[in-house]
């Protein structure tokens, strides 16, 4: 029998895999058998623990002690201080987490998870997921056993429509309707397929949880296919996401040798089979029919709906397509029923909300939270507010399909329809917070071309009007805009939203409608003032000196590295506008706070 | 895959070795003072027959943690045990043959054993002075 007394937590998702956790792995089994206790101290690669911010984390259970920015130096204090001699070691620990007396909290009771509920995370950082006992261990294809053995298709389906789950990867389609369209079609061959292209920037929550937990999607996708009668189901997620897919291979690799995938599961006559398609990374490629046309090996180019995938699908036939996220949340439901689901979020948004945190925050990271908490309850407490004493501007949500909430609404609940109604959306989960240092403009800018970059090019209102818009940013941000590019703007943007074929092109004025909405102001300063009020747009910038403030000691001068500032000793300086590359080295230099920025 | 029961095996073995990564608000915590003291008079192995005797009788609502030292090296090994509700309650003077009777009688019988508390100790510490 083995004694093992303690498990030491590594995260292994991918921003801790990219800040080092594979040597604190290697590491820790070399001071444990140092210290010979390697036999009593298991040492497990989990998914993300979400604050990735502070990565690489390490959680020593049973203590729950919580180890941030651990670096290699550090592994043989902890062994030989917490593991061997039971003494916790209280300066490595998130700061966050120790109480005053030096007793540590637990988990729950740290601002970053107090206001968190995990339900899509709640194995992520838990268990080791290329381990499917564990997986097991915490209820896992219970709910699967359930419904193979317990339940009928229609009741499947019932349920999931009583709980009033809808769908996490943008559109927030009731996950149920889809597949009940899908069920009442003649019985034939029909597929199941999972979204894990995760193309909007700066999101994670989808490979964080095919990293943390590969299983639960594998689960949910089999209890899919039982619903609406189909066998064969394919997961398309982009090739960027190795550790991802790697797992999710094992995973896939793990449950057939168990036989939870393939020929009669659970000895009943139900069969499934479920493989990997993997994406090039094209952010179309997220839109349901360009990712099924590129599952049948074609080009992946949308085509225009109806019909509908749940009737014609891939290769001609009925299939569904869901997001990793909402797959996460079936098996609880599942197990737990729709009444427990309904109990969270509010009136019409039910369950949690997964958001990749990320921008000019503290936390950034990965959270879960109930629908209809609110924006400044994510920024201020789980995300810990802004750094540096700035100011919160707006938040992005969407991405590029997305909007933006400004200061004065920050205190929307967060949920589908709350969202809508403010010209934002939910999106798949992306959440940029912007200070005051961040240009409005420049933010649709960068939407823009991102859309500019991805349009496929199929129909006309993507591809020329969204390069033409960008055209007019550029225009605007670079100081030559006019009043009546503004109008241009709005007119064009309201025209591609009503005439594209897919979701990008109909999605890709909003960054632009949002801004306009609450920030015309910035706008019209750029225009009129030729003036940026935020100080990012590069071209509309320029470095002064007051010439009140100046001592003329030099400093300035001598740190420019293009000689744009000169002046006599003890008198004031001035800066050759023409020369400076406005670079802000000598802003930062002077002693006296005498350049400005305007 | 055959069958719920076997599902239902696999569960319970694993969830015995991963049990204490559940939150260590709730359930019964036992605790062993680690410190050079501890470990000199024989804490790890007192920490080990816990580990094992926790594991064999599938209490998985317990959860067998360390820690440094407790402050009275000369009764170690010691061993706290902390149960919902109830004050804690502290052994002294700990080995891998007291550790079976503290299962069975304090933690799966609810019934602390007086004579292997520090109470008990320093009863016996006065009597032999006088
Ligand atoms: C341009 C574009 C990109 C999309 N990218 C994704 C994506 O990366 N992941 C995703 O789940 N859904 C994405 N969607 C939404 C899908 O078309 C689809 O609505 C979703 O996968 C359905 O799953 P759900 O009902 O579970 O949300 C995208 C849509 C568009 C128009």
């Amino acid at each position: 029998m083995n004694l093992v007394r303690s498990h030491v937590l590594v995260c292994g998702g991918t921003g801790c895999t990219s800040s080092g956790c594979e040597k604190l792995i290697k590491e820790f089994d070399v001071q444990l058998a140092k210290a010979g206790i390697d036999k009593e101290v298991k040492v497990v690669k989990t998914g993300c623990f979400g604050l990735c911010a502070l990565g690489p984390i390490v959680i020593v259970y049973p203590e729950g002690a919580f180890y941030s920015m651990v670096k290699e130096e550090n592994i043989e204090e902890i062994v030989n201080e917490h593991l061997l001699k039971g003494r916790i070691v209280t300066h490595l620990l998130y700061d966050e987490s120790v109480h005053e007396g030096e007793e540590i909290k637990p988990l729950n009771e740290i601002d970053f998870y107090k206001k968190q509920m995990r339900i899509a995370l709640r194995n992520c950082g838990v268990i080791d997921p290329e381990n499917i006992d564990e997986y097991i261990a915490f209820d896992g294809y219970k709910a699967l056993g359930k419904v193979l053995t317990e339940m009928t298709p229609e009741e499947v389906i019932a349920v999931v429509k009583e709980s009033s789950l809808r769908g996490r990867g943008g559109a927030g389609f009731p996950t149920a309707l889809k597949w009940e369209f899908a069920a009442k079609q003649p019985k034939g061959q029909k597929f199941v397929c999972c979204n894990a292209d995760e193309g909007d920037p700066g999101a994670f929550m989808d490979r964080s949880i095919l990293e943390g937990d590969p299983h639960c999607v594998i689960e949910a996708m089999t209890i899919a296919a039982y619903a609406i009668g189909s066998n064969q189901g394919y997961i398309y997620i982009r090739a960027e996401y190795p550790i991802a897919v790697n797992r999710l291979q094992k995973a896939i690799n793990q449950a057939k040798e168990y036989g939870l995938l393939g020929d009669n599961i659970f000895g009943t006559d139900f069969s499934f089979d479920l493989e990997i398609r993997l994406g090039a990374g094209a952010f179309v490629c997220g839109e349901e029919t360009a990712l099924m046309t590129s599952i049948e090996g074609y080009r992946g180019e949308p085509r225009p709906r109806p019909p509908f995938p749940a009737v014609k699908g891939l290769w001609g036939v009925p299939t569904i397509l869901n997001n990793v996220e909402t797959y996460a949340n079936i098996p609880q439901i599942i197990l737990n029923g729709a009444e427990w689901f309904k109990g969270i979020g509010t009136e019409k948004s039910k369950g949690t909300k997964v958001f990749a945190l990320g921008g000019k925050i503290h936390n950034t990271g990965l959270v879960e939270v109930p629908m209809g908490t609110t924006l400044r309850e994510i920024v201020e407490e789980i995300g810990g507010g802004i750094p540096d004493g700035k100011k919160f501007k707006a938040a992005q949500t969407g991405g590029p399909s997305g909007g933006c909430i400004p200061t004065s609404l920050i205190d929307t609940p967060i949920d589908y329809d709350s969202l809508t109604k403010i010209g934002a959306m939910m999106g798949s989960g992306g959440l940029i917070v912007m200070d005051e240092d961040s240009c409005m403009v420049d933010i649709a800018k960068f939407f823009l071309e991102f859309t500019v970059d991805e349009s496929c090019g199929k129909c006309a209102p993507c591809r020329i009007g969204t390069k033409r818009m960008l055209e007019i940013l550029e225009k605007i941000t670079s100081g030559n805009g006019t009043v009546e590019d503004i109008e241009n703007l709005k007119d064009l943007a309201n025209t591609i939203k009503s005439s594209a074929l897919c979701g990008l092109g109909q999605t890709a004025p909003n960054p632009i409608l949002s801004t306009l909405k609450y920030f015309e102001d910035e706008y019209m300063a750029h225009v009129v003032e030729k003036r940026c009020p935020a100080g990012a747009c590069k071209d509309l910038l320029s470095y002064v000196i007051i010439a009140d403030k100046c001592k003329g000691c030099t400093i300035c001068a001598k740190n420019c590295p293009v000689n744009a500032i000169s002046g006599e000793v003890k008198k004031p300086f001035v800066i050759d506008q023409d020369t400076c590359i406005k670079c802000g080295v000598c802003e930062g230099k002077c002693p006296f706070k005498a350049i400005v920025r305007q | 895959m055959k069958s719920l029961q076997e599902l239902e095996a696999i569960r319970n073995k694993t969830l015995n070795e991963i049990h204490m990564r559940n939150d260590r608000t709730e359930g019964i915590r036992i605790v062993v003072g680690m410190a050079t003291c501890g470990i000199a008079a024989g804490a790890r192995q007192v920490l080990n027959a816990l580990v094992d005797e926790v594991k064999k009788r599938n209490l998985s609502q317990v959860t067998v943690a360390q820690t440094g030292c407790i402050g009275m090296c000369r009764l170690e090994p010691i061993v706290e045990v902390y149960m919902p509700g109830e004050e804690k309650v502290t052994y002294v003077k700990m080995s891998p043959e007291k550790v079976a009777r503290v299962i069975s009688e304090h933690i799966v019988n609810k019934k602390a054993i007086k004579e292997f508390t520090v109470g008990s100790a320093e009863q016996q510490d006065k009597e032999e002075r006088e």
